[in-house]
């Protein structure tokens, strides 16, 4: 498996797109290891979660628990609520993690909102294979490079308070958790979360308001699907990749 | 402070998540109600530790300059400016309002 022939596998498009897909997140990972740093965590702190961990929302978000003052299990906590939606795109990209056991663990770290977003995007099991491992090898260099260039830089900025950069952190959590919006019910949960977050700041422990703001999940409502939840029994093929569908169609979005 | 212990912790869960499904892909499937209360929760921790983190500092009000520079990076964000564009419009607009006086 070299990744000159996996490219050749792969349309001229959808090589272009995952370039495109790892430059944007290049950004995204640089200011994670400069927001990190200038912040005030030890600069080897956003590079092993960047190599372990390799999920840049609840990079952040565990970072910023820790840097508002929470502690690390609640920063914990909420990375791994954060991260379960990995959970549904593991079985979805099961099929291209096939081979030796110790390809399918290494694979398996390679699991991301992109690259599953990317095998969707394929119907041949050839190219769905060749745009999981282009995808997860590419965005696994390019994102570790990018936070390891991204808090040397973060470690040479004195005044961040003067330059904004505590404004720059929620900025890019806003811009990651946008497109997700746009369904109703899921803007209808995360805004009473959120409220409730801010409401209990003053009187509960750093770190516990996020994750109290998980009551929003009150006001999820069922899944958009036709017919009731008891329908989707026998359809289980089209029905499980509905939401990764909706990220492949977000990482297209934001490919333009 | 982040120790590595809870980055291993983190660490160790989130590759569970990821293991998960090649391992157990055959014998078990998740239900779609399942399904879509994980990609909500995700949005519903997301828009929380926007809201905290551009409102609060400690148990405190953070001033106005931070969330007015979180409000023109969502708005640049909302209207599809580029990355990078949203990032450094948010911090730049914290950054005059301090500059002219604005906690």
């Amino acid at each position: 498996m070299d990744m000159r022939s996996l490219l050749r596998t792969l349309e001229h498009a959808t090589v272009r797109d995952i370039a495109l897909v790892c430059l944007a997140d290049a950004l995204v990972g640089a200011s994670f290891g400069a927001i990190s740093v200038s912040g005030g965590l030890p600069l080897w702190v956003p590079i092993v979660l960047s190599v372990l961990v390799f999920a840049g929302g609840s990079q952040f978000a565990a970072v910023g628990v820790v840097l508002s003052g929470g502690g690390a299990l609640a920063a914990v906590v909420t990375g791994l609520v954060l991260n379960a939606r990995l959970l549904p795109f593991g079985f979805t990209v099961a099929d291209v993690l096939q081979g030796p056991w110790w390809r399918r663990l290494l694979g398996a770290q390679l699991i991301t909102d992109e690259s599953a977003a990317f095998v969707l995007q394929q119907d041949r099991p050839q190219r769905r294979r060749a745009a999981f491992w282009v995808c997860g090898i590419g965005l696994f260099v390019v994102w570790n490079v990018a936070v390891l260039l991204g808090a040397l830089a973060g470690g040479l900025i004195g005044n961040t308070d003067a330059l904004g950069l505590d404004a720059a952190f929620p900025a890019v959590l806003l811009a990651l958790v946008l497109p997700s919006l746009v369904d109703r019910r899921t803007r209808t949960a995360a805004l009473v979360g959120a409220v409730v977050a801010v409401a209990a700041t003053p009187y509960v422990p750093a770190g516990l308001p996020v994750l109290l703001a998980l009551v929003g999940l009150l006001f999820a409502g069922r899944p958009a699907a036709a017919g009731g939840p008891e329908g989707a029994e026998g359809a289980e093929e089209s029905e499980g990749s509905r939401e990764p569908e909706a990220v492949a169609a977000a990482v297209k979005e934001e490919v333009r | 402070m982040m120790p590595l212990y809870a980055i291993l912790l983190l660490a160790a869960g989130t590759y569970a998540y990821r293991i998960a499904g090649p391992l157990l892909g055959h014998r078990l499937a998740l239900s779609e109600r399942l399904r879509h209360l994980l990609a909500v929760a995700a949005a519903v921790l997301l828009v929380a530790l926007v809201a905290t983190g551009a409102l609060t500092q400690g148990h405190g009000f953070a001033g106005w300059a931070r969330p007015a520079g979180v409000l023109v990076a969502g708005v640049l964000a909302w209207r599809r400016a580029p990355f990078p564009a949203v990032v450094v419009a948010g911090a730049a607009t914290t950054a005059v309002l301090r500059l002219c006086g604005v906690g």
